[in-house]
C-alpha cells in the first residue's frame, strides 16, 4: 500500500520545541522505500533539523524531482507544501517558486540520477543563479527505481549487480558546486545523523544556494561484490573521518564529535563509502584549497564529510541582485502592480 | 502595359517596398516613412521581412498605404526602393506593372532597366551622401535617410511632419538631428528638382488614424502582462518572441520600481533553456505569482513534459507562442500558424490545453490579461497563439484602453481564514460541481499543505495506482475542459448565417479575410465569417459550422491544423470543410482566399485574371 496514515498519537512527555511542537508533528506519510534505505535516515535528519529550528511547517517548501530520493519529500513535514516536479527539473520549479515568494524556506531533495545526469543543466544554473535554497542530493551511485543502472556518480571500476563494470569517471557534486562558485558546499553521510542535522540546519539558514551531498547507500542494488559501494569494499578502504567542526552563520550548532577524535563510520548496512571528517586546520572559506583537498581525497576513494566550503552569499543571492521588493512578489497588492488607465493613455503617445 | 486602374484610384492605396541590407540602419528610415503616413491620418501597415542574421543579408520592409484600413499584406508592390545590389534582379521582377523602381544611380545598373512596363528612377544617393558627410558608417546610415527624403517627395509626404519626427527622435542630440535633417533634405530636394513629384501613387491627408496607434503585438502583449499584474517572467531568447520580454522588462522598469527604495516589483529570469523557463513559471504560479513565458515553436517542443505536469497537477501558467515557420528550426524570421496542434495537445498522455488566438496587437494586449485570468480560474496552462507577423510588425490598432476597476480573477484560492474553518483540505475534490477545485498557496496555513505531483493521484491529492481513483481525477479534467469552453472568448461572427458559404479563420489571417470579403462582395459573392478566438470551441462555433453548407478554413500552415482541430473537437461534417492555406512564411494576402472561394463556384473566373493581381 502506497499511502499509509501513521497513527497520530503523541505521548504527553515527548519534548516540544519553541512552537510547542513535537518531532512527530514534523513527520510526513509512511516511507515506501526499501527497509534500511539510507534515504530514510536523511528524512529523519531533516525532521530533526526542522524541529530544532522551530520551523513553522507552512514556512517550509519541499521540492523534488523523480527517483527514490525525490519520493522522500512526502515523508517529512506534512504541514508543508510539496512539489514533485518532472525528472531533473526541480531546480527550475524551485527558482520560480523562490522568485514568487522570497520569505519561505526552500528545500530541494534530489538524487544522483536526478541531479547529475538528466538534471545537471538545471542544477548548475540554480547554483549559478544563487537561488536561496537548500539542495540536498541523496547520492548512492545507482538508479534505484529502474533497478540498478549506474548513475553519473558511480566510480570507475565499480560493478553493477548484473556484472557490468563502469568505465566512465564519476561526477562529484561537491567538486562541481565548488567549481561553480557555490557559497555553501557540504557532504554528509546518511548514517551520521549527528553531523547531518546541523549541516541541514545551516543549509536552510544560509542566504543563498546551499548544496549538501549526502552519501546514502542503496541496500538493494549496490551491495554486492565488485561494487565500490559494497560492504567488503568499504571495509577494505575504510578510513575514519576527521572531526567536522561546524558553526552555522546564525547560531552555534553543537556537534557530537569530540575534537581530534577519529569517527568510526559504522554504516548500519556496511556500505563501502569511505568517509572523512575535516581536520581542525581546515579552512572552509578557502575555495581553491577545499577543491584541491577534496579532489585529492577522492583519488583515494576517501569521502570527506562536513561543511566543506562556506562564504558570505548575500550580495549575489538572486533577489539581492534583482533588487526585488522585500515584500514577496506574490503578496504585492494589484493596485501597486497596475500602472492604471491614465498612465496607459499617456504611454500611447509613444505609438502615434 | 496599361494600368487597369486610374491614378486617382491609387491615392492612399499602394505599396512601397524597401530592399535593404540588414544591419545598415535602414529600419529607422523605413519607419520614418510609415509613421509619417500614419500621422497624415492615412491608415498604413508596416511589415518587416528580415533574415535570421545580424549583418549583411537581404532584408525588406513593406509599407502598405491603405485608405480602406486593410491590415493584410497587399500581395503586390507598386514602388520598390532597391537599395541592395544583391537582390536587384528579384526586386525588379516583383514590381507590379505600371509601378516604380528607385535605385542608387551612383553606379550604372543597366540590368535594372530591362522592364519596359515600370518606371525606373535613378538617384545618385551614395554620391550625394559621400559629398556631404564623412565616415563610412555615418554615410551608410544617412544614405537611408536620404532615400527616405526621395520617397517623401515622390509620394507627397508632409515635410513638416517629418521634421517634427526627426526632432522627436534626435531632439537631445543636435549633431544627429542636423545630419539627419540635412540627409533628408538632400534626397527631398533632389527629387523635387529632378523627378516628377508627386507620383500618381501618393499620400493625401485623411482623418482615419485618430484614436489609433501603431504598435507591434509583442510590445502590446508585454504591456498586457504588466496590466495583468504579472510579477515573474521567465524565458529563453528565441525569435520572434524575444521582444515580448524586452517590452515587459522595460515597462516594469518604468512602472514597477519603487521611487524611494529602488525595489523592483517584478523578476525577469533569463533561463538556461525553455525547459527551465516553463519550470520557473510553474514554480512561481504554483506559489501564487502571476507568471508567464514567451517563446516560439521550438521552445514549446522543449516545454512539453512540464506542460503535461501543469495540466495534470493543475498549475496555472501563461505561455505566449509567437509562432514562426517550422518544422525544426525552420525559418525563424518568417511567420506561420503551425503550432496549433502542438499546443492544443502538448505533452504525452491525454492532455488538452486552452488556446487564445489574437488577431492583432490590440488583442494581444487584452488577451494577455485574459490569459492570466483564465489560467488562474481554470488552473491550467493557457497559450496565447500570436505569430511573427502580429508580434514583430507594427499594426494600426485602436487605442488601448484600461478600466481601473479591473481586478485579477485569481480563481479558487483558499485564504488562511477559509482554511482555518475547514475540517480538512483536499486539493482535487470537485466541491462546486464545475470540475474546478480549490487550491492553496504555500506559506499561508499548514492545513492547506498538499503534495503537487505529476504521478497518479486521487482526488485527495495522495499518490495512487488505483484505476478508479485515477480515473476520477482524469474524468474531472475532461469536464474541466468543458467548463473552459464556457469561459473562453466567443468567436467573432460576421453575417447572419443566411449565406451558404462560411469562412472560418484565426489570428493574423483576419485582415486578409476581411479584405477578401470586400472583394467577393464586389463580385456579388456573399459569405459569412467566423473568427475563432479560442480553443476549446464553444457552442457558437458549433452553430456556425452547422449553419453553413460549405466552409472555407483559412489558415497559415501546410497541414490544415485548424481544420484538423475542428474535425476532432466539433461535430462538423469533415467534407464541408475546405482548406485555404498559406504557408510561404509571408503574411497572408487576400488573393488566395478570393481565388480559393471563386474556384469552387461555377462560372467564376479567377480574380487574378480580372485584376491582374499576381498570385505569387
Amino acid at each position: 500500500m502506497s499511502f499509509i496514515n501513521k497513527p497520530k498519537i503523541a505521548h504527553p512527555s515527548l519534548p516540544t520545541n519553541a512552537l510547542g511542537m513535537t518531532r512527530r508533528q514534523y513527520e510526513g506519510s509512511m516511507s515506501t522505500l526499501c527497509a534500511g534505505c539510507g534515504h530514510d535516515s536523511v528524512t529523519a535528519a531533516i525532521i530533526e533539523a526542522c524541529w530544532g529550528l522551530d520551523m513553522r511547517p507552512e514556512q517550509l517548501v519541499k521540492l523534488s524531482g523523480i527517483g527514490c530520493s525525490s519520493k522522500t519529500t512526502a515523508y517529512f513535514v506534512s504541514g508543508s507544501h510539496g512539489f514533485n516536479a518532472v525528472h531533473g527539473r526541480m531546480p527550475s520549479i524551485a527558482s520560480g517558486a523562490n522568485a514568487a515568494n522570497r520569505s519561505l524556506t526552500y528545500v530541494g531533495i534530489s538524487g544522483d540520477g536526478d541531479s547529475l545526469s538528466i538534471g545537471l543543466g538545471q542544477l548548475v544554473h540554480a547554483i549559478r543563479r544563487n537561488v536561496n535554497m537548500l539542495y540536498l542530493i541523496e547520492n548512492n551511485g545507482v538508479y534505484g527505481l529502474t533497478k540498478g543502472q549506474f548513475s553519473a556518480s558511480a566510480d570507475i571500476g565499480t560493478k553493477a549487480k548484473r556484472g557490468d563494470v563502469n568505465q566512465s569517471p564519476p561526477i562529484d557534486p561537491v567538486l562541481l558546486a565548488l567549481s561553480l562558485g557555490a557559497t555553501f558546499v557540504a557532504r554528509g553521510f546518511s548514517g551520521d545523523k549527528a553531523q547531518l542535522v546541523p549541516l541541514i540546519q545551516a543549509g536552510m539558514r544560509h542566504n543563498g544556494f546551499a548544496l549538501i551531498d549526502v552519501l546514502s547507500p542503496c541496500v538493494t542494488f549496490n551491495d554486492h561484490e565488485g561494487s565500490t559501494k559494497s560492504y567488503t569494499f568499504t571495509r577494505e578502504h575504510y578510513h575514519p573521518a576527521m572531526e567536522a567542526d561546524f558553526v552555522p552563520p546564525a547560531q552555534e550548532i553543537s556537534v557530537d564529535y569530540p575534537a581530534g577524535e577519529a569517527i568510526p563510520v559504522e554504516l548500519h548496512d556496511g556500505s563501502r563509502v569511505v568517509l572523512r571528517k575535516l581536520g581542525a586546520s581546515y579552512d572552509p572559506a578557502d575555495r581553491s584549497a577545499a577543491y584541491a583537498f577534496i579532489e585529492n581525497k577522492l583519488k583515494h576513494n576517501e569521502y570527506v564529510t562536513g561543511l566543506i566550503h562556506i562564504e558570505e552569499s548575500g550580495k549575489t543571492e538572486f533577489h539581492t541582485l534583482n533588487r526585488s521588493s522585500s515584500t514577496p512578489l506574490n503578496r504585492i497588492p494589484y493596485e501597486k502592480l497596475s500602472p492604471g488607465g491614465a498612465a496607459l493613455e499617456k504611454l500611447l503617445g509613444r505609438y502615434r | 502595359m496599361p494600368n487597369l486602374v486610374t491614378a486617382a484610384d491609387r491615392v492612399n492605396d499602394f505599396v512601397i517596398k524597401f530592399a535593404n541590407v540588414n544591419g545598415t540602419g535602414s529600419a529607422s528610415a523605413n519607419s520614418l516613412i510609415m509613421k509619417a503616413i500614419f500621422r497624415m491620418g492615412v491608415p498604413v501597415t508596416g511589415k518587416n521581412y528580415f533574415p535570421s542574421n545580424i549583418q549583411g543579408l537581404p532584408t525588406w520592409y513593406e509599407i502598405r498605404v491603405t485608405r480602406e484600413a486593410y491590415a493584410a499584406r497587399a500581395g503586390r508592390v507598386d514602388i520598390m526602393v532597391a537599395m541592395n545590389a544583391e537582390t536587384y534582379s528579384k526586386d525588379v521582377r516583383e514590381v507590379a506593372s505600371g509601378g516604380y523602381l528607385i535605385f542608387d544611380a551612383t553606379w550604372p545598373r543597366s540590368a535594372l532597366l530591362q522592364r519596359g512596363d515600370i518606371t525606373v528612377i535613378g538617384v545618385p544617393l551614395a554620391q550625394m551622401v559621400n559629398e556631404n558627410f564623412d565616415g563610412v558608417r555615418n554615410r551608410i546610415l544617412l544614405k537611408n535617410i536620404a532615400y527616405a527624403g526621395v520617397v517623401a517627395a515622390l509620394i507627397d509626404l508632409d515635410p513638416g511632419i517629418i521634421d517634427t519626427m526627426l526632432k522627436e527622435s534626435y531632439g537631445k542630440k543636435p549633431k544627429l538631428l542636423d545630419s539627419n535633417t540635412k540627409a533628408l533634405r538632400l534626397g527631398y530636394d533632389y527629387a523635387k528638382q529632378h523627378l516628377g513629384c508627386p507620383l500618381p501613387l501618393r499620400v493625401e491627408k485623411m482623418d482615419k488614424t485618430r484614436g489609433h496607434i501603431m504598435i507591434d503585438g509583442n510590445t502590446a502583449a508585454g504591456l498586457g502582462c504588466v496590466y495583468a499584474g504579472a510579477t515573474v517572467g521567465a524565458w529563453y531568447p528565441i525569435t520572434p518572441s524575444t521582444s515580448l520580454m524586452d517590452a515587459f522588462k522595460s515597462f516594469c522598469e518604468r512602472y514597477r520600481v519603487d521611487a524611494e527604495t529602488g525595489e523592483r516589483n517584478f523578476a525577469v529570469i533569463q533561463a538556461e533553456d525553455e525547459l527551465a523557463a516553463i519550470g520557473m513559471v510553474l514554480g512561481a504560479s504554483w506559489n501564487g505569482a502571476r507568471a508567464f513565458t514567451p517563446t516560439s515553436g521550438p521552445g514549446i517542443s522543449l516545454m512539453n513534459e512540464f506542460l503535461g505536469l501543469a495540466y495534470y497537477a493543475e498549475v496555472p501558467c501563461v505561455i505566449f507562442d509567437v509562432q514562426r515557420v517550422g518544422p525544426s528550426t525552420g525559418m525563424p524570421t518568417r511567420t506561420q500558424q503551425s503550432d496549433i496542434m502542438l499546443c492544443a495537445y502538448a505533452s504525452h498522455g491525454d492532455t488538452r490545453h486552452v488556446l487564445l488566438f489574437p488577431a492583432n496587437p490590440e488583442e494581444c494586449f487584452y488577451m494577455a490579461v485574459q490569459a492570466f485570468d483564465l489560467a488562474e480560474r481554470l488552473q491550467t496552462p493557457v497559450f496565447v497563439m500570436s505569430d511573427l507577423d502580429i508580434g514583430m510588425n507594427d499594426w494600426m490598432c485602436r487605442d488601448l484602453k484600461w478600466d481601473d476597476a479591473y481586478r485579477p480573477d485569481r480563481g479558487k484560492i483558499l485564504s488562511a481564514e477559509e482554511l482555518a474553518d475547514l475540517d480538512r483540505f483536499y486539493r482535487y475534490v470537485d466541491r462546486d460541481d464545475d470540475a474546478i477545485t480549490y487550491r492553496t498557496l504555500p506559506g499561508v496555513n499548514p492545513k492547506g499543505a498538499y503534495f503537487t505531483r505529476g504521478s497518479g493521484h486521487n482526488q485527495y491529492g495522495a499518490y495512487t495506482e488505483d484505476s478508479a481513483e485515477y480515473q476520477v481525477v482524469l474524468d474531472r479534467l475532461k469536464r474541466k475542459f468543458s467548463t473552459a469552453a464556457r469561459y473562453v472568448p466567443k468567436p467573432e461572427i460576421i453575417g447572419k448565417g443566411d449565406n451558404k458559404i462560411g469562412i472560418v479563420s484565426i489570428g493574423s489571417c483576419d485582415g486578409a479575410v476581411h479584405e477578401a470579403i470586400d472583394v467577393l462582395a464586389r463580385q456579388k459573392i456573399a459569405v459569412d465569417y467566423m473568427r475563432i478566438k479560442a480553443f476549446p470551441f464553444g457552442h457558437d462555433v458549433e452553430t456556425f459550422l452547422s449553419l453553413h453548407a460549405t466552409i472555407f478554413v483559412v489558415e497559415q500552415n501546410r497541414d490544415a491544423q485548424l481544420r484538423s482541430l475542428l474535425t476532432l473537437e466539433t461535430a462538423v461534417d469533415k467534407s464541408k470543410l475546405k482548406s485555404i492555406l498559406s504557408y510561404s512564411g509571408f503574411p497572408m494576402s487576400c488573393d488566395p482566399i478570393v481565388d480559393g472561394i471563386r474556384a469552387t463556384l461555377p462560372d467564376a473566373p479567377r480574380l487574378s485574371a480580372i485584376t491582374g493581381k499576381g498570385a505569387r
